[in-house]
């Protein structure tokens, strides 16, 4: 498992693996947003944990489909698929290596960006915490979805449209802890709905991402 | 005699054909009855005026939005439990119908609220949750519709329902936390003393019955035609295995 995620983290980070895109990504539409609503800068501290949120979600999305499509390309994800180890392993350790290369740098990332938008300093916390807590979430439903189109050729459009609404309640909890947080309200419970959310993905979704990955290497 | 049975297309055939004609002459008349006498012969609501009688669509057309993706859950399961091909044909007949359906109870619905709410959209939890809802049958039926083989699909899109169907009733939940509702309550619940007056109720009863046997008849009529494509093309694959 540990080989498997090393190789994964090294395939990323190396050149080609498109490491870093995601972040490029998250930073270019976050500096978009000025230039649609406009520059007053109490709007946009209003909108920063929504904008910031959602930019995250976008980031994520995009980097989906590497997730698998590089290995069913060159056939190791056959490979892996008869390797002792379960399939179910091997899905969790892809959507881990797809958090830590995609979900911990947009997590990193997001408080400067923050600065940016004009977010409320005692937001900043909160946006850290609910990022870190969510973008697990958005690994997990998303590795589902990648596994769902893996096998077809114009996969991507088709993997936002299942994706998306599967993001729907991680947004919301999300956003709603960081705009809470924001405007200095208590953030407790939807931060443990977040934590919630996340937790049943991680302890779930790997069953059914392995389940359709069966499927589609049959 | 058992419902497995009908697992064999040879037998749902024959069997839904069989009942087909009174399900739609039983569903038109209903429906008909209905809205007239709901259009017709219902008095104005003395707040709402006239425009209340838009519920005769509004509240069946709901009701089978998510009755149907209901009913293709059960059939998803059906299809990963017992690999019922029948089963998995229904599910995908059913979801155009049941997105038509939310659609239906979407512009209803819009159509009504633009005079009573003095808008035609709120982001009210039961507007936006029948939005996802939309979003969801959207991408079904995509996946349905980008998948060649026809086993592949079926197993796909049975899995995406079953994840989805966990994930629409926790969104469902989430838009409640998220925003305070300018939708009423349900207008009819077994267990409130409060439901809409007889003078509503009846007309909509009769509505919601001719919406239900509407909705079996398409799906039954969806699935036949599915089994029936299925075999041309089995047939044809078998000519060019002979040619």
């Amino acid at each position: 498992m540990i080989a498997l995620l090393l190789r994964d983290l090294k395939l990323a980070f190396r050149a080609g693996g498109g490491f870093g895109l995601g972040l490029a990504f998250f930073l270019i539409v976050t500096v978009m947003v000025p230039f649609s609503v406009g520059p007053q800068s109490d709007l946009l501290s209003k909108i920063a944990p929504g904008v910031l949120w959602l930019g995250a979600l976008l980031a994520c999305l995009l980097s989906l489909d590497r997730l698998l499509a590089l290995d069913w390309e060159d056939g190791s994800l056959d490979l892996l698929a008869t390797a002792p180890l379960p399939l179910e392993s091997t899905v969790t350790i892809k959507a881990l290596a797809h958090w830590i290369t995609t979900g911990l740098p947009l997590v990193m990332a997001a408080p400067v960006l923050g600065v940016l938008l004009n977010l409320p300093v005692q937001g900043f916390q909160w946006l850290l915490i609910s990022l870190l807590l969510g973008t697990p979430a958005l690994s997990v439903i998303g590795t589902f979805g990648a596994a769902l189109t893996v096998g077809l050729k114009r996969g991507g459009l088709l993997m936002s449209l299942l994706v998306m609404p599967l993001y729907v309640p991680t947004l919301i909890f999300g956003s709603e802890v960081a705009r809470r947080g924001a405007e200095g309200m208590a953030v407790q419970t939807p931060m443990l709905l977040l934590a919630g959310i996340s937790a049943a993905s991680i302890a779930l979704l790997p069953f059914a991402s392995a389940a359709v990955l069966r499927v589609n290497l049959r | 005699m058992s419902i497995w049975e009908y697992a064999n297309p040879k037998k749902f055939l024959a069997t839904t054909e069989k009942v087909m004609p009174a399900l739609w002459v039983s569903s038109a008349v209903l429906i008909t009855v209905g809205l007239v006498w709901g259009f017709f012969f219902t008095p104005d609501d003395y707040r709402q005026g006239s425009t209340v009688k838009i519920i005769f669509l509004h509240v069946p057309s709901a009701l089978m939005a998510i009755n149907a993706w209901f009913m293709m859950l059960v059939t998803s399961l059906v299809w990963v439990i017992r690999r019922h091909h029948v089963s998995a044909l229904a599910a995908r007949a059913a979801a155009p119908v049941g997105v038509v359906m939310t659609v239906i109870a979407l512009i209803t619905g819009a159509i009504w609220g633009q005079p009573m709410w003095g808008t035609w959209w709120a982001w009210d939890p039961r507007l936006t949750s029948f939005l996802v809802l939309f979003l969801f049958y959207l991408g079904y039926i995509a996946l349905w519709e980008a998948i060649d083989n026809p086993d592949t699909a079926a197993d796909l899109t049975s899995i995406l329902c079953l994840v989805g169907s966990v994930f629409a009733v926790l969104s469902r939940y989430a838009v409640n936390f998220w925003n305070q509702g300018l939708h009423q309550g349900a207008s009819l619940s077994l267990d409130e003393k409060e439901n809409v007056a007889d003078a509503f109720s009846n007309p909509l009863y009769v509505c919601m019955a001719g919406f239900v046997l509407l909705f079996l008849a398409l799906v039954f009529y969806r699935t036949g035609t599915e089994i029936r494509a299925r075999r041309i093309k089995a047939l044809m694959a078998r000519e060019r295995l002979e040619a």
